[in-house]
């Protein structure tokens, strides 16, 4: 939910941005005094001087002008045209994707008199000034998103020439996150200025120790030349900045790990089947992840050649889709080459590694053997920003997605027809087929049901790893670990296993690097199997044997 | 067992006898003449052989011992980099850089020392004995903790698969003092023998047919013998073996770790005649591949394996080249058809109907109409 309110707040700052001086003027009309008396800022701009035209950036910012946004971002784009010659109100033009328009009212202009224009130059002075000025526009915005972002801009920026703008701006603000952010923007230029008083930088101190993150830490260890009081203070603050960046280090790792995880454990459920129940040693297990990650791709090349208006539900399409053709092929699989195996796990795995090798190379055939482009919906990017955490909105989905399949996996297993069945012909196939379950078919179905779930890892895998044949070979061995660390057959030890090794990846890592993390899992899971080779939570009692 | 003996001895035969015949061409005969071998075919012969030697290995554990072994390219790929490392000794400062001592890639990362242990690889037979005992150890402590705690079957051939990924990734990492990514090359000479002269070449490929020969000799001794016996017990019934009072896991860890070393002299002669060693040989994809040469030539035949090696690589070496694209759809293809079709391989096609009659009973019996019953109770949690 939140990150849907983020993504949309965004959109519509995007679009305030370009109506903004006409809705919320009052608070800059007070700033109006800076400019220049008398000066036109429009004329200003087209001036040849660099402090003129800046000097006319700024008094256009604050002029509560209705165009200034405009005018101030086809500067910054380059698309501002003056008048070449000198001449008292100079004619300013913004050329758009169609022709030009006037500068001062947005009117269109039929023909501009292309001979008698010059490009208006952004040096490097006025570049700072436009920079200024958009914060200031952005300031007064109406849309506290984009308000926050100049707060946050500010703050960067920690210019002590910037007090009396953010003074002003917190007199008129009601947000309380704006409000915040622009008394974090006062205490950083408060302590970068010479003026203050030790109580006053005190105070400003104790704001930005509250803000607990890696560019306050840095803005706070290059202060020099403070008061002792303050310099105290502000070791103190970094000392305690340091202790919380630790603990959203920790949780960022956790975090990473889960993610890891869920991607282990959406490429290990499949195998679970096929591998925990059937015994079937499925070296394809991978390629039918690729195929999967195919399927999205193909099923978003179709929805953008046949309905446009859906390409943001394509990823949503592209999961049964993806089922029904890796379980489409995991059936044929099974009924062509797997049956004919049962009881010699050796052989199989060597058949379905040639199986693998086909599927690789018919793939590589058909798209070719470069990475393929798989779009991200807008649903699916960006950032949630959780205090110190910044998660990534797709390896969110992820986690929710591997959860969701996991259940129902665990939901088919126990309660569905196909589930009964599947658990009959496990426990005794004779029996069961006794009892008038027909257990080719049930075997086929089981194949096809792990091979429909590895398709579905493919299309969240198609979201965060190269869509190219090779795919599947990067997963299939930490995936027949994770099976195996769980116990065969297990579906809450994989979940474990696969959440366990994501985890110690991430923590790893950071020490030791990321191979040498593989390598020490590696290792701990060769010794893990020697002590216990059923896994972590082995079965017990009659079953164990068999 | 007699008719086995002759097709050892044939087999034998015709590897020396297809040596020496190329070596031969290859030397005595003018560049114009129609029998001519050309030069680029020596080394490469020369690599089949290797290649054979390691297919060898594979069959004595997975064709006797019935382990399914998917990182016995572990072994191949440490004995290469044991002769990869006496050969950037050899350089000296005939490298880049010119140091007398470091290779190349070590002064290219800004070490100035040796490490520890690139010590002695300036001798050729401390690293002829390297080249044995590294792997060799390295099997053995594996295989100490494998068999030991009785794993077996599947789960053995994920974590021989584990073992050698780890080391794959191992080896991709520069400061391991291993060259990294790039691994070693730009060898100078052997022994005083410069690696781009055709005598070279030709004797490393004679010293490879030797060293096959040699094991497949050994091989066959071993699995002709008592040890091979109870070794052919296990592979059929390992509890029951364990019950007639045996160690299964002794005679396992024993073939397994001479088994090792066959593989990694293989991987020793393979590094000159290539020119190169890098971290890709220890990919996962390489064993399975080893494993495919054996079940193509005929798994638990010493001959089979050496065959099949020899042929499944002249035909990846004419597909790659004529029709790349097929190659892996044809690879793949042969994995599937020999498993079900041709259970005994290219020397089950061969040998006499009453041995083909046997197998085939064997293997229906071994076989279950379904797969392995298991109770759920787990999956259900």
């Amino acid at each position: 939910m939140d990150r849907l309110r983020c993504a949309g707040g965004r959109r519509r700052g995007r679009g305030a941005r370009w109506v903004v001086g006409a809705v919320a003027i009052a608070l800059v009309v007070g700033l109006s005094a800076i400019a220049h008396a008398g000066e036109d800022p429009f004329s200003a701009i087209a001036a040849l001087s660099a402090d003129v035209e800046s000097r006319g950036i700024a008094a256009l910012a604050v002029s509560g002008n209705p165009r200034a946004a405009a005018v101030i971002a086809a500067l910054r784009e380059g698309k501002l045209y003056a008048w070449k010659w000198p001449r008292p109100d100079p004619p300013l033009y913004i050329r758009t994707a169609t022709g030009f328009v006037d500068a001062r009212s947005g009117a269109a202009v039929a023909a501009p008199p292309l001979l008698n224009l010059r490009r208006v130059i952004v040096s490097d002075t006025v570049r700072a000034a436009i920079d200024t000025a958009a914060g200031t526009l952005e300031l007064a915005s109406a849309s506290a998103t984009v308000r926050l972002k100049a707060a946050e801009t500010l703050f960067q920026a920690a210019d002590p020439g910037a007090l009396p703008l953010i003074d002003k701006a917190l007199a008129a603000e009601r947000d309380r996150q704006v409000l915040r952010a622009l008394r974090q923007a006062q205490a950083a230029a408060l302590l970068k200025s010479a003026t203050g008083s030790t109580a006053e930088r005190l105070a400003a101190v104790g704001t930005l120790a509250e803000r607990a993150d890696l560019s306050t830490r840095n803005l706070l260890s290059s202060l020099a030349g403070q008061p002792p009081a303050v310099a105290a203070a502000i070791a103190a603050a970094i000392g305690d900045i340091d202790f919380k960046l630790k603990l959203w280090g920790v949780a960022e790792n956790v975090y990473y790990g889960l993610s890891l995880g869920a991607v282990l454990l959406l490429a290990a459920s499949g195998l679970a089947i096929s591998f925990g129940v059937m015994g079937v040693i499925n070296m394809a297990h991978g390629e039918m992840v690729m195929i999967g990650a195919y399927t999205t791709f193909v099923v978003q090349q179709l929805i953008a050649a046949f309905a446009p208006a859906l390409s943001d539900l394509g990823l949503l399409v592209a999961i049964p889709a993806a089922f029904l053709t890796a379980g489409a092929l995991g059936v044929a699989v099974e009924r062509l080459l797997i049956r004919f195996l049962y009881g010699r796990p050796l052989e199989t795995l060597l058949a379905t590694w040639g199986l693998s090798l086909i599927l690789q190379q018919a793939v590589r055939s058909i798209f070719g053997p470069t990475n393929q482009d798989v779009g991200s919906p807008p649903w699916m990017s960006g950032a949630v920003q959780l205090g110190g955490l910044t998660l990534t909105v797709n390896r969110l989905w992820i986690v929710l997605f591997a959860g969701l399949v996991l259940a129902a996996l665990m939901a088919i297993l126990r309660w569905g027809g196909l589930g009964r069945s599947i658990r009959a012909v496990t426990q005794n196939r004779r029996m069961a087929a006794v009892m008038g379950i027909r257990t080719p078919l049930i075997d086929a179905l089981t194949f096809g049901l792990g091979s429909g779930i590895a398709g579905m890892a493919g299309v969240a895998l198609s979201q965060i790893d190269n869509v190219s044949p090779n795919l599947g070979q990067g997963y299939i061995i930490d995936s027949f670990l994770v099976v195996v660390l769980g116990g065969v057959g297990n579906l809450w030890g994989t979940l474990f296993a696969a959440m366990s090794l994501g985890v110690v990846d991430k923590f790893v890592e950071p020490f030791e690097g990321a191979v040498l993390a593989k390598i020490l899992v590696l290792v701990f899971l060769i010794l893990f199997i020697q002590r216990r080779p059923q896994g972590l939570f082995p079965l017990k009692g009659r079953a164990a044997e068999a | 067992m007699i008719a086995l003996g002759r097709v050892t001895i044939v087999t034998l035969g015709g590897v020396v006898a297809a040596a020496l015949l190329l070596a031969g061409l290859n030397l005595l005969t003018p560049a114009a003449n129609a029998l001519h071998v050309p030069d680029f075919a020596i080394p490469l012969f020369g690599k089949y052989l290797c290649y054979a030697m390691l297919a060898l290995a594979v069959d004595l554990v997975w064709g006797y011992a019935g382990i399914l072994t998917l990182g016995h390219a572990a072994f191949f790929a440490l004995g290469g980099y044991m002769m990869g490392m006496y050969l950037m000794r050899e350089i000296g400062a005939r490298g880049v850089y010119a140091n007398p001592v470091l290779p190349d890639f070590m002064v290219f990362i800004g070490w100035n020392k040796l490490p520890w242990y690139w010590y002695g690889f300036d001798h050729f037979w401390f690293a002829l004995l390297m080249v044995m005992l590294v792997p060799a150890a390295l099997a053995g402590l594996f295989g100490w903790f494998a068999f030991r705690s009785r794993v077996s079957g599947v789960y053995l051939s994920i974590i021989t698969q584990a073992l050698t990924y780890a080391l794959m990734l191992a080896f991709f990492r520069n400061d391991m003092g291993f060259g990294g990514n790039n691994g070693m090359t730009d060898f100078k000479d052997i022994l005083g023998f410069a690696l781009n002269r055709e005598t070279t070449a030709v004797g490393l490929m004679l010293a490879s047919a030797g060293a096959l020969a040699a094991a497949l000799a050994l091989a066959r001794a071993i699995t002709a013998s008592r040890f091979g016996k109870v070794l052919l017990a296990v592979r059929e019934a390992e509890a029951r073996t364990r019950f007639l009072g045996y160690r299964p896991e002794s005679y396992k860890l024993a073939v397994w770790v001479v088994s090792a070393v066959i593989a990694a002299i293989g991987g020793a002669l393979y590094v000159p005649q290539v020119g190169i060693i890098n971290p890709s040989e220890f990919s996962p994809g390489n064993s399975i591949e080893a494993v495919i040469w054996v079940s193509v030539g005929g798994r638990g035949t010493l001959a089979g394996a050496i065959l099949g090696a020899i042929i499944v690589n002249l035909g990846k070496t004419w597909l790659t080249s004529a029709l790349p694209a097929v190659w892996l759809f044809a690879f793949g293809g042969l994995f599937i058809a020999v498993t079900l079709c041709l259970p005994g391989g290219l020397i089950g096609l061969f040998a006499g109907r009453r041995r083909g009659a046997e197998k085939a009973r064997g293997t229906v019996s071994e076989r279950q109409h379904g797969p392995a019953e298991r109770a759920p109770r787990g999956v259900v949690g």
